[in-house]
């Protein structure tokens, strides 16, 4: 067991003392591998940045709020199935809430009933298009995860009396009041008069796809009296005690509004219960694209690599058949050998692994500087997997000179000139 | 020769071969390198295998450093049956029983002259300590203690042929095996290293000198001359 631990330092003596004798030659045969890994790490870090940036704009969204809507998210075939279902009413949620209340363990807080459409803000002269507007109630304060700038949202007398006060986005409030709070301000939705009372913070967007900094939040009532909608319905966002029970927050949910519709067992539930969790599902098939490239970059560049590796360590071995015959004179064994020559190509793999690391690594700190917003970091796992990868390498490649040193006849090797 | 030449008595046998032959395939044609040769070596002999090329003078070399095994015939090392031994066992032999000598001194370039002394004893499993003190030991013997952090291109041939002989010697082996020690020396240099061997023979240690040089060859005390893969005659002398 001394034998083999002695053995195995050697070899690793010998293996620094060759790579570094032969600096050049050892860089360039490192260079697949090099390669190989930056594009490994490179798609590991560009999944990881898209989970964490789609973790973050989900905990915006709120991952603990269930969305009761028409439609399912996400693409229908059936779309006839959908269509006839009826709409959903304010006393809908009204009803929701009171259930909820009664309930003496339920997992669901409280029901928001939310009508949305787009429309045009404006303040004299300057004016915000295509801003996302939510009619709702008062308690939409409990399942928004954004503070607000200034003011506050409307109050539970407002909204039942349906007066005209809104809360903007932040970029809809610093285009319309570039040098002046907003708040006690006026300002005009799609024609209509309304006085602002808050202003949130700035939040980003939804993947890039949906600013949350672009809307207008108006009492449920003031928007059905100005904008109507009645008749198209709108979605009931459910906020859950807690976010680890979702799925029986869930089937709870479809229960309480199954009564609420007033449908009989058996039949079809006629709404769908949506949640933020189902874009992770349209990310997949992204990410899947990104991994499949990575890998085939990744694994053309690691066999070119351990070719040369393979090739570099047959030379190696015919440089030093001599060397070898006299290392079997002074009692070297087969698998001596054959560590010896192993160590030396996993050695060059594992130092390409390594500089691999370090060129993406800082590669993704200089990605972070330029665009902050991509959250592009190198995990430990990703180090460890791109460690085991470089060193598979080098055994892959080192493995048949290595052998083949390893049986050299001392007799023809001590001859080798 | 010179003055105190003496001849220790000799000690067990260690070397036994019986009848050995050993052929090889050169394409279509078949070589008989040695045709049938028999040899006994005890401890504490000094002996020189002489011969011209061809005669199989290497041939036997090999076979008495184990590095290869007779096609045919008998041979023990220290009672042991070498062979029927497989690659391993052979290297186990050659790293605690055989110290080789060569003409070309085969170090390790970029080794200084104490990492090439140590080497047998890596290969022996000797805790790093213990090879430090014992290649420093046999260094001191040869004369080199003011040149162990030296690499091979630092020195000079025959402080080269010093450091090989003391790798050689720091497993303590039965054998000393050395084939043609002087033949890459100047003869001044050579003469220096035949008493070395002189010296390390009255200290008790068995030494096999394979040459084809008439006057290295009157150093030993036994002389077996080869010729057509025969043992032509094993004479005593001095």
């Amino acid at each position: 067991m001394n034998t083999l631990y002695y053995e195995f330092t050697e070899s690793l003596n010998i293996a620094f003392a060759q790579i570094s004798a032969h600096k050049m030659r050892s860089m360039l045969t490192a260079l697949g591998v090099i390669i190989g890994i930056v594009a490994v790490t490179l798609m590991g870090m560009a999944i990881s940045g898209m989970d964490a940036s789609f973790e973050s704009s989900l905990a915006m969204l709120g991952d603990d709020v269930i969305y009761v809507q028409k439609w399912p998210w996400g693409p229908v075939e059936d779309w006839w199935n959908y269509a006839n279902r009826p709409a959903l009413q304010d006393a809908h949620a009204t009803e929701l809430n009171r259930l909820i209340e009664s309930a003496p363990n339920t997992l669901l807080d409280v029901a928001v009933p939310v009508r949305t459409r787009s429309g045009t803000v404006k303040r004299g002269d300057s004016s915000v298009s295509g801003v996302y507007m939510a009619g709702t109630s008062e308690d939409y304060g409990r399942i928004i995860t954004a503070d607000f700038r200034e003011g506050r949202l409307f109050t539970e007398t407002e909204a039942e009396s349906a007066r005209a006060v809104c809360v903007l986005g932040c970029d809809v409030a610093d285009a319309l009041f570039p040098s002046q709070n907003a708040v006690g301000q006026m300002v005009q939705v799609k024609g209509y008069p309304f006085q602002v009372v808050g202003v949130l913070v700035r939040q980003g967007s939804f993947l890039g796809l949906f600013s949350f900094d672009t809307q207008i939040i108006l009492p449920i009532k003031a928007f059905e009296k100005d904008f109507g909608g009645k008749t198209r319905g709108l979605e009931i966002r459910v906020k859950i005690k807690d976010k680890k029970q979702l799925e029986e927050a869930k089937d709870e949910l479809i229960g309480l509004m199954r009564r609420v519709r007033g449908q009989l067992p058996g039949e079809k539930d006629n709404f769908s219960i949506n949640g933020a969790e189902a874009f992770k599902e349209q990310l997949d098939p992204v990410k899947k694209g990104i991994a499949i490239a990575g890998l085939f970059v990744t694994g053309l560049a690691l066999f070119v690599g351990a070719i040369g590796i393979m090739n570099i360590t047959f030379v190696s071995v015919k440089e030093r058949t001599k060397e070898i015959g006299t290392r079997k004179a002074l009692g070297a064994k087969r698998r001596t050998i054959l560590l010896q020559f192993l160590i030396e190509s996993i050695a060059v793999s594992l130092i390409g692994g390594l500089i691999g690391i370090i060129l993406s690594s800082s590669l993704g700190i200089a990605i972070g500087h330029v665009f902050p917003k991509l959250p592009v970091a190198i995990s430990p796992a990703l180090i460890i997997i791109s460690l085991l990868v470089s060193a598979g390498t080098g055994i892959l490649a080192g493995f048949a000179p290595a052998w083949g040193a390893s049986r050299l006849d001392p007799v023809d090797a001590l001859r080798y000139e | 020769m010179s003055t105190a030449r003496t001849t220790r008595p000799v000690g067990p046998l260690v070397i036994d071969i019986e009848g050995v032959k050993k052929l090889y395939q050169m394409g279509a044609e078949t070589i008989h390198a040695l045709r049938g040769v028999s040899l006994k070596i005890h401890r504490n002999e000094y002996l020189a295998i002489m011969g011209p090329s061809g005669s199989g003078k290497s041939t036997l070399m090999n076979m008495l450093g184990c590095l290869d095994t007779p096609t045919e015939g008998h041979y023990e090392f220290n009672g042991k049956n070498v062979a029927a031994m497989v690659d391993d066992e052979l290297a186990d032999i050659r790293n605690r029983e055989i110290g080789f000598v060569f003409q070309t001194f085969n170090l390790l370039p970029r080794s200084d002259a104490l990492k090439n002394v140590e080497l047998p004893l890596i290969y022996a499993g000797v805790p790093p300590h213990e090879r430090r003190e014992r290649a420093i030991h046999v260094l001191r013997e040869v004369g080199l203690e003011n040149r162990m952090y030296h690499k091979p291109n630092e020195l000079s041939g025959g402080q080269r042929q010093r450091v090989a002989i003391a790798r050689a010697l720091v497993n303590r082996p039965s054998i000393i095996l050395a084939d043609e020690p002087t033949g890459n020396l100047d003869s001044q240099t050579g003469v220096e290293i035949m008493a070395l061997f002189e010296q390390l023979y009255s200290l008790g240690n068995t030494i096999i000198v394979v040459t084809h040089e008439e006057d290295i060859a009157q150093h030993a005390r036994r002389i077996v001359r080869l010729r057509d893969g025969l043992i032509e005659s094993d004479k005593n002398v001095g």
